[in-house]
């Protein structure tokens, strides 16, 4: 078991190893539905509850079920990270149809997203216990949040912007996300 | 299902459609690991593998996959190959194993992979499939060794670990750290569409001559 404290794991997920802008995992929700911030946050969030179910699941596995068979690790995984986005799936057309309608192929894509599939590697690589693996979890999915709502935030304010034309789209978001990325290795020196 | 040659199916992954600079897709690779060349060469070399063999496989099986569970079956193939071409590096490549460490799991969830499978393998032959992943491969491997290039000169001053410049040179460090992934992508990116922008702008002028 790693002897971080639950306090450094949670910075370090949140900002100064931010999954979005320091590692880059979870890109393509990041591109794809950072435009407003509303859906950001929605996104966000999304991604905690799926994130700290994963937590616990990949726990569970790696403590009593993998132990003689390390090797299925990534087979395994990816089952129960499919199944969980199948389930949140289901249950968010089940309570918000509109939310399921904004987030689109990006819920179900979910289960490509690097960032849930990376979490329970880095958790296993790292021997975090439950509480930690929690703690990172929760951490992570706040940093993706931050991360996503910052770029929705500033993607609405330079539409009325002039920008010119060929700079629109995805090359000037890969550039907000560099400038936004150098911002935060101002967290670096922190821990 | 479009009618494309087979020729046509290996040149389109390399450029018009290339996976990374046209369609966007596996950027969390051609990120992350592109800080030095031959990090992303390894990388490519593995999804390269990975999306071969997923490729050969599905199309090869795909009338016994019934079309409910065929995104949950071609995820199992291809985590079977990424834990292949994982156990292969660990044992013959150690020291770039440590290095990609977590990035080589994640191939599995590289949307790239994935959307090849779906959109052509389950549709296509056997021999149309590789033809297609190959190309697919390669015009990823382009890209990241560009990417790996730009970011190694640029971020350290040399190229496959071979001094460039001399000790004079005074690297920019950023371009190694996490933001200038994000730069050097959106530079490339602004550079491709200004080519396009040009292209566009002389095909209206030539028109226009014409009438």
């Amino acid at each position: 078991m790693s002897d971080q404290t639950l306090f450094s794991i949670f910075f370090s997920a949140m900002v100064v190893n931010n999954f979005t802008l320091a590692m880059f995992l979870g890109l393509c929700p990041f591109m794809g539905v950072s435009a407003r911030v509303e859906t950001a946050l929605r996104m966000g969030l999304a991604n905690i509850f799926v994130l700290v179910l994963t937590s616990l699941s990949a726990w569970f596995l790696n403590t009593f079920v993998l132990e003689p068979v390390p090797y299925l690790r990534i087979i395994s995984f990816i089952i129960v990270v499919a199944s969980l986005v199948q389930i949140v799936e289901m249950v968010v057309k089940k309570l918000s149809p509109v939310l399921f309608r904004q987030l689109g192929i990006f819920l179900p894509l979910m289960t490509t997203n690097c960032a849930i599939f990376g979490l329970a590697i880095f958790q296993t690589n790292r021997g975090y216990g439950l509480v930690q693996g929690l703690t990172f979890a929760v951490g992570a999915g706040l940093g993706l949040t931050l991360a996503l709502v910052l770029m929705a935030s500033i993607r609405e304010s330079i539409e009325f912007s002039d920008v010119p034309g060929l700079a629109q789209g995805t090359g000037l978001v890969l550039i907000i996300a560099g400038t936004l990325s150098m911002a935060f290795m101002g967290f670096a020196g922190l821990l | 299902m479009r009618k494309t040659t087979p020729s046509q199916d290996f040149v389109r992954g390399i450029w018009q459609e290339n996976p990374v600079l046209v369609q966007m897709l596996g950027l969390c690779p051609a990120l992350a690991v592109t800080n030095s060349v031959k990090n992303a060469l390894a990388m490519s070399a593995a999804t390269f593998f990975v999306i071969c063999c997923s490729s050969i496989l599905v199309s090869s099986c795909k009338r016994f996959i019934p079309s409910e569970v065929r995104i949950s079956s071609y995820i199992l193939v291809i985590a079977t190959f990424v834990t292949l071409a994982d156990m292969v590096l660990q044992a013959y490549a150690p020291v770039q194993h440590k290095e990609l460490g977590a990035f080589i799991a994640l191939i599995v969830v590289n949307c790239m992979i994935l959307g090849r499978q779906e959109a052509f393998s389950a549709k296509n032959n056997v021999y149309r499939s590789l033809l297609d992943a190959v190309g697919t491969g390669i015009g990823f491997t382009l890209a990241l060794v560009m990417m790996g290039g730009f970011r190694e000169i640029l971020g350290t001053g040399s190229f496959l670990e071979y001094s460039l410049f001399g000790p004079n040179f005074e690297p920019w460090v950023i371009m190694v750290l996490p933001a200038g992934g994000f730069l050097t992508l959106g530079f490339i990116l602004l550079a491709m569409g200004y080519v396009e922008e040009r292209k566009k702008e002389k095909e209206s002028q030539a028109a226009e001559v014409l009438s």
